[in-house]
């Protein structure tokens, strides 16, 4: 007989108060939390009892820093709401800054843009796959995934100027150009990439241990994940097919084709573990595809049109969101009209949805699941407490 | 006195040439790890970092001996050396060649399956004493992990001794030849199942992944060890780098042969080096080559494969492997009972289970290669970048 983790958490309800169980801490300074986040596990033997989970641990007041800015100056800011698809939070606040200002963006620096944001989004589900396999155990999948993580940032010191936080994008436009040796580069990179995953694929995917590990753990349906407001892959996981770029139609999206990948159940139930590990790798291999359809699009061009120097919003407020690595990436800006910076700028995050869900799914788990579940959720504790 | 002073220098470069061992094994092992993940590993420290363990080792002396507050201090010091201790004493009888051993125990593999038990008492001694939750958890894995899996290695050995009618390692060893035939592994089915069971417990024992859980750095923050530093640190690790060569050397002795070069018949052969000490030292180095081809798969599969949970662990260990243990200890019994040794039936058997072997092993060729052709990987066979 398999007791599963539904049958835990009914023998927990029962034996509430055994008073045989231990308090740990896991973070904030633990391996496998990703930066610093907390959790307070009650554990009785090897299960979770109760789990608290505890952010804050790497505010940093960006909306607030926000509310003390020109426009313009609070771009680098961006880069560090999810310092691991920095591209993704730039473009997300300039669209939200553009579309309330109505300022022009040329066509060439939108492709660039994307360019750089589907770049971006392999490289954050690069660490995203890698440190999943790394928190099963797994060392060698993890390095391979940074190594590739690695080439990418070749290509984004090229397109951007800079390897990590690229502040690549400018309000009306970016801040470089590129040369057609650029993308000659890029499309090499790209046939090796589609190799790589194969490899990955073959190394760590399809690992019998891999699966036993990730299959039918912390299984969110997809009812669930819309009451917890998950977005993004960890969303689509659980089966449901929304994708913020084929809905919102922003950038050119719109004149490219490409598929919603969603958890299928693979190996074991839709919503597992394995589906969203399962979703990021598939969405590279979707972002691959993108990336060469923006290189047969792109052409020459201006790109950086004129904006004010001394940009005013118009007075009201604006809520724009993109679909980031993470989920939906919202920037909720409002303006009074009269300054040069915004009244209020609240960002919301898929991370930080994506932590409501711990201490309801944790229950019943073991250690070990704890990990597995909170890897898969590919959670960065910058973006939860920004 | 002369016999107590010959032990005790016996002792000592006993445990010079073991820490010496599982020293240089830190390095190939980290240089290996280098080249499965595309970097180099260390390399800075003599040749191609060839003595990279000596500077590791020296900053682990200098290091400050710390006892954290409110641990037990005695049991906080003691369980290091009780895991090192259990390591080392298995080496005592093992056979390196056909009379290089410390000593002929009668009881030889007993021996080695009660001292490993030692190195249990250390984790858990250490993880409770460390007054740290996720070491005692730790500590409570690695006891719960090792006693379990205790059963299985111990009915695979059974198996061994059941063909070989003695508990004595050199007796095992002399009673396989030299060619893959005459091995134990590929004597009958129920040895060759016997392998894997003893190969993979013997994995859990020692603390490796897929089994590495006890440690389990990405969970508990590296298990029992967590509050260890300096040189005790150091003695938990040279303690699993030198179960390496144990569980090497066991699988070696057990199931391949050993350092059997067929002695007695080599020296009766005309040949030119018949000199029994140049036979001698060729069995060791045969038995050297064998042994490292086990630890390098045991560092391979480290640097491979995910951990399991324990539950997994448990459910591997009592409902798959004790079974299947106690299954091939009774078709052993039945084996030994109706095919005497040398019969028509045994040799076939045997020839038939090497064909079968070799085939699993080209097959597995085939398969790596065919994968790289697939992803197009380059491979890269010179260990010196």
């Amino acid at each position: 007989m398999n007791i599963t983790q539904e049958d835990i958490r009914s023998r927990i309800e029962i034996n509430s108060i055994s008073g045989n169980e231990i308090e740990v801490n896991m973070g904030p300074h633990h391996p496998s939390t990703h930066g610093v986040i907390r959790f307070i596990l009650h554990l009785d033997g090897e299960i979770v009892v109760r789990a608290t989970p505890d952010v804050g641990y790497l505010h940093r007041s960006i909306e607030k820093i926000a509310e003390k800015l020109p426009y313009s100056a609070f771009m680098p800011y961006t880069d560090r709401v999810d310092y691991v698809a920095p591209v993704n939070c730039n473009v997300g606040y300039a669209l939200a800054v553009e579309t309330m200002g109505n300022l022009e963006v040329p066509e060439r620096a939108t492709w660039l843009r994307m360019l750089g944001m589907e770049l971006t989004r392999i490289a954050s589900h690069l660490l995203g796959v890698g440190a999943l396999t790394v928190d099963l155990g797994a060392y060698t999948p993890f390095v391979h995934a940074l190594r590739e993580r690695e080439y990418i940032f070749d290509l984004m010191e090229i397109l951007t100027g800079t390897r990590m936080n690229n502040n690549y994008v400018r309000l009306g436009g970016v801040c470089q150009n590129v040369n057609d040796d650029f993308f000659e580069k890029l499309s090499k990179y790209l046939d090796h990439f589609v190799l790589f995953l194969d490899e990955f694929e073959r190394l760590i995917g399809l690992n019998k241990i891999f699966i036993e590990r990730l299959k039918g753990i912390g299984v969110v349906k997809a009812e669930e994940a819309i009451h917890f407001s998950l977005s993004g892959p960890n969303l689509r996981g659980s089966g449901v097919q929304i994708d913020l770029r084929k809905t919102d139609n922003y950038c050119f999206y719109d004149q490219l084709a490409f598929d919603v990948v969603v958890g299928k159940g693979k190996f074991g139930v839709v919503g597992d573990s394995y589906d969203r590990y399962d979703v990021r790798i598939e969405e590279m291999k979707q972002s691959e595809k993108l990336l060469r359809q923006i290189l047969s699009k792109i052409k020459e061009g201006e790109i950086q049109a004129k904006i004010p120097k001394k940009l005013i919003l118009p007075e009201g407020e604006l809520y724009h969101r993109t679909e980031a690595p993470r989920g939906e990436l919202g920037f909720h800006i409002i303006s009074d009209g009269k300054s040069l910076t915004p009244y209020r700028v609240k960002i919301r995050t898929g991370s930080f949805t994506a932590m409501t869900t711990l201490s309801d799914k944790l229950k019943g788990m073991m250690v070990a699941d704890v990990i597995a579940y909170f890897a898969s959720l590919d959670v960065v504790a910058p973006e939860v407490d920004r | 006195m002369n016999q107590l002073a010959y032990m005790i220098i016996l002792a000592v470069i006993y445990l010079g040439v073991i820490v010496v061992t599982a020293g240089v094994l830190t390095v190939v092992e980290r240089r290996i790890a280098g080249r499965m993940q595309s970097r180099i590993g260390p390399n800075r420290v003599g040749p191609q970092g060839a003595v990279q363990w000596i500077a590791d080792a020296l900053k682990a002396l200098q290091k400050e001996d710390i006892i954290p507050d409110q641990v037990h201090p005695f049991l906080f010091k003691i369980a290091p050396y009780l895991v090192f201790m259990g390591v080392f004493l298995t080496l005592v009888p093992i056979p390196f060649g056909a009379y290089a051993f410390m000593e002929d125990l009668d009881v030889g593999i007993y021996y080695v399956l009660a001292t490993a038990s030692f190195v249990v008492i250390g984790f858990m001694i250490g993880g409770w004493a460390s007054n740290n939750k996720w070491s005692l958890l730790g500590g409570m894995r690695s006891a719960a992990q090792m006693i379990s899996y205790e059963i299985p290695t111990a009915l695979a050995i059974v198996v061994i001794i059941l063909m070989a009618g003695s508990l004595n390692l050199n007796k095992i060893v002399q009673a396989q030849g030299a060619l893959p035939h005459e091995w134990y592994i590929f004597r009958n089915p129920f040895a060759f199942i016997a392998f894997f069971i003893f190969f993979i417990s013997a994995l859990a024992e020692g603390n490796r992944v897929p089994f590495d859980i006890p440690e389990a750095e990405s969970e508990l923050v590296s298990g029992y060890n967590t509050e260890y530093s300096g040189i005790r640190f150091l003695l938990f690790f040279l303690a699993e780098w030198a179960n390496l060569v144990v569980i090497g050397a066991l699988v070696t002795v057990l199931f391949f042969g050993g350092g059997n070069l067929g002695f007695e018949y080599l020296v009766q052969l005309p040949l030119p080096g018949r000199d029994p000490m140049k036979i001698e030292i060729l069995g060791f180095l045969w038995f050297c080559f064998k042994t490292s081809i086990f630890v390098f798969i045991i560092i391979w599969l480290r640097w491979t494969l995910p951990r399991v949970r324990i539950d997994q662990l448990m459910d591997i260990c009592w409902k798959y492997m004790v079974p299947i243990g106690f299954f091939i200890v009774m078709g052993t019994v039945l084996w030994v009972y109706f095919v005497p040794d040398n019969s028509q039936v045994d040799f076939i058997t045997r020839i038939v289970m090497t064909a079968i072997s070799t085939w699993i092993l080209i097959y597995f060729v085939y398969r790596v290669y065919r994968n790289l052709k697939i992803t197009k990987a380059k491979i890269h066979l010179n260990p010196f970048l």
